[in-house]
């Protein structure tokens, strides 16, 4: 990651922000499944675990149940291999099995070219088949390289490419929660 | 998030550090949990080429590295010493150039000559790893001896680990032992002073002729097979003195404690080092640490191949 300390930035979310993003798509994914019982949520390591966590309480919150959880490695599943110059970290991927006749839904803190949500589609699928695959992100930052959309958008931003998103979660970065926008 | 793994080969776990086998032996966590999905496979190194190269015959562990390759995705070639114009008069350098000039991205060397894995990673842009050279180093069956003490034990430092056997010709003991002691354990030689000299100490371990003392106080006990191949008579008394001075009988197998863990290499020599019943008993891990080794040698291949070259 570049060191982004001495670029100008613009704050997106606050702590508060988040935490209504997060409660609304909570809300959403309760109307979306009928049967919450069938539903994993997956996090993508690090924040999307994190993300994922704080879902799961929001449906605790509402619902009353207590969702499933997993976590899903993208890095062996990358579709770079042959280019990259550094060597993305590994982590074991944890789903509960069977995975069939459930619903997954693949956490992230941060939506952009589609890249990370293909390698995550991938490494589920090396589990089984689940009966559906969802997409929820906090942020999404348009620029798609491929055909996926996200199911759930905490909030839509319109960046440029070369802008950067930094996302800081407190039981992650030991910070307060907040999305900032770096620009070039 | 990326590593700060910065090696092309894995030549030996001597010149490793603490931190770097810990790292490898969370990676390979996260390659062993590859192995109970229903696909196991993953796309990591598509696209690169694996050479086994197996210049000293040898089946679980080229088998090993050839199922870790697949499994990343890798094309494997294996290469046998019959098979190869070693036999032809080419030097090892030229035969080692040729399959790079394929366009081999990853090497698993298997030698006779201490020193050979070197001699090649030294020369070549390809990775180069260790799969055994003379009596010198083994350095994924160290990781994976290490990962198996680690998963069973839940820790290696302040663990005592006993090692029985062939030292003097073993690349397996001496990979074990600069990594135990690297991770904080305590180790003890255990062998006919022919094969297991004092000098051993100069490694930061211990030396013992006598296996009734230093069994009940170990908390993991690796035996090392006899190598007949390497052997010669004046190092080795006989089959039978070997088992009743140092093999672990079932008899024996009583002084120890009942969670240290039996570990063996293999291929096992039933009755010589280990009887059937401990080698199937509940204290061994033998067929673990085989499960284990598949998953260390993806982190090495993934590792050490993954970058690009």
């Amino acid at each position: 990651m570049n060191d982004k300390k001495n670029k100008p930035s613009v704050p997106i979310m606050d702590a508060e922000a988040i935490r209504r993003a997060l409660r609304r798509i909570a809300h959403e994914i309760i109307e979306q499944n009928a049967d919450l019982k069938s539903v994993v949520l997956a996090g993508i390591p690090l924040r999307g675990v994190e993300i994922a966590r704080r879902l799961a309480e929001f449906i605790h919150d509402v619902a009353k149940i207590d969702i499933e959880m997993g976590t899903i490695d993208v890095a062996m599943h990358r579709d770079d291999v042959g280019t990259r110059t550094e060597l993305p970290l590994v982590h074991a991927s944890k789903l509960p099995l069977p995975l069939e006749h459930r619903s997954v839904i693949i956490v992230d803190d941060v939506f952009f070219t589609g890249r990370t949500a293909r390698a995550a589609m991938d490494a589920i699928s090396s589990f089984g088949r689940p009966a559906r695959i969802q997409l929820a992100a906090l942020v999404d930052r348009g620029h798609r390289e491929l055909p996926i959309r996200a199911d759930y958008v905490g909030k839509n931003l319109p960046t440029a490419t070369r802008e950067q998103i930094q996302v800081r979660l407190q039981d992650i970065d030991n910070e307060p929660d907040g999305v900032w926008l770096f620009k070039e | 998030m990326s590593t700060n793994w910065n090696r092309k080969d894995l030549l030996g776990l001597r010149e490793l550090s603490a931190e770097e086998i810990n790292f490898i032996l969370e990676t390979a966590d996260a390659f062993k949990q590859v192995g109970t999905r229903e696909i196991k496979k993953v796309p990591a190194l598509r696209g690169k080429t694996l050479i086994n190269f197996f210049v000293e015959p040898s089946t679980r562990t080229r088998t090993s590295f050839e199922l870790a390759a697949f499994r990343l995705s890798a094309d494997v070639i294996n290469i046998s010493p019959t098979g190869s114009s070693l036999t032809k008069g080419e030097t090892l350098k030229d035969t080692a150039r040729n399959l790079e000039a394929l366009h081999a991205d990853i090497l698993v060397l298997r030698h006779s000559s201490a020193g050979a894995p070197q001699f090649l990673a030294e020369r070549l842009k390809s990775s180069v790893i260790n799969a055994g050279d003379g009596a010198h180093e083994h350095p994924t069956q160290g990781l994976l001896d290490l990962y198996t003490i680690r998963e069973k034990r839940g820790k290696i430092d302040n663990l005592h680990v006993v090692i029985v056997g062939d030292i003097l010709f073993s690349r397996v003991a001496r990979s074990n032992i600069f990594g135990l002691t690297k991770l904080g354990a305590r180790v003890t030689l255990v062998g006919p002073s022919t094969l297991v000299p004092r000098e051993f100490e100069k490694l930061g371990v211990t030396v013992s002729h006598t296996i009734d003392k230093v069994l009940p106080d170990a908390d993991v006990v690796n035996l090392l097979r006899i190598q007949h191949e390497r052997q010669r008579k004046e190092y080795f008394p006989g089959i039978g003195e070997y088992t009743t001075l140092f093999g672990l009988t079932k008899e024996r197998a009583k002084l120890l404690k009942p969670d240290c863990l039996v570990m063996h290499p293999g291929p096992i020599n039933r009755g010589v080092e280990i009887d059937s019943e401990v080698a199937d008993g509940l204290q061994s891990v033998i067929l673990d640490q085989v499960t284990n080794g598949l998953a260390v040698r993806m982190a090495v291949l993934y590792l050490c191949g993954g970058i690009a070259t």
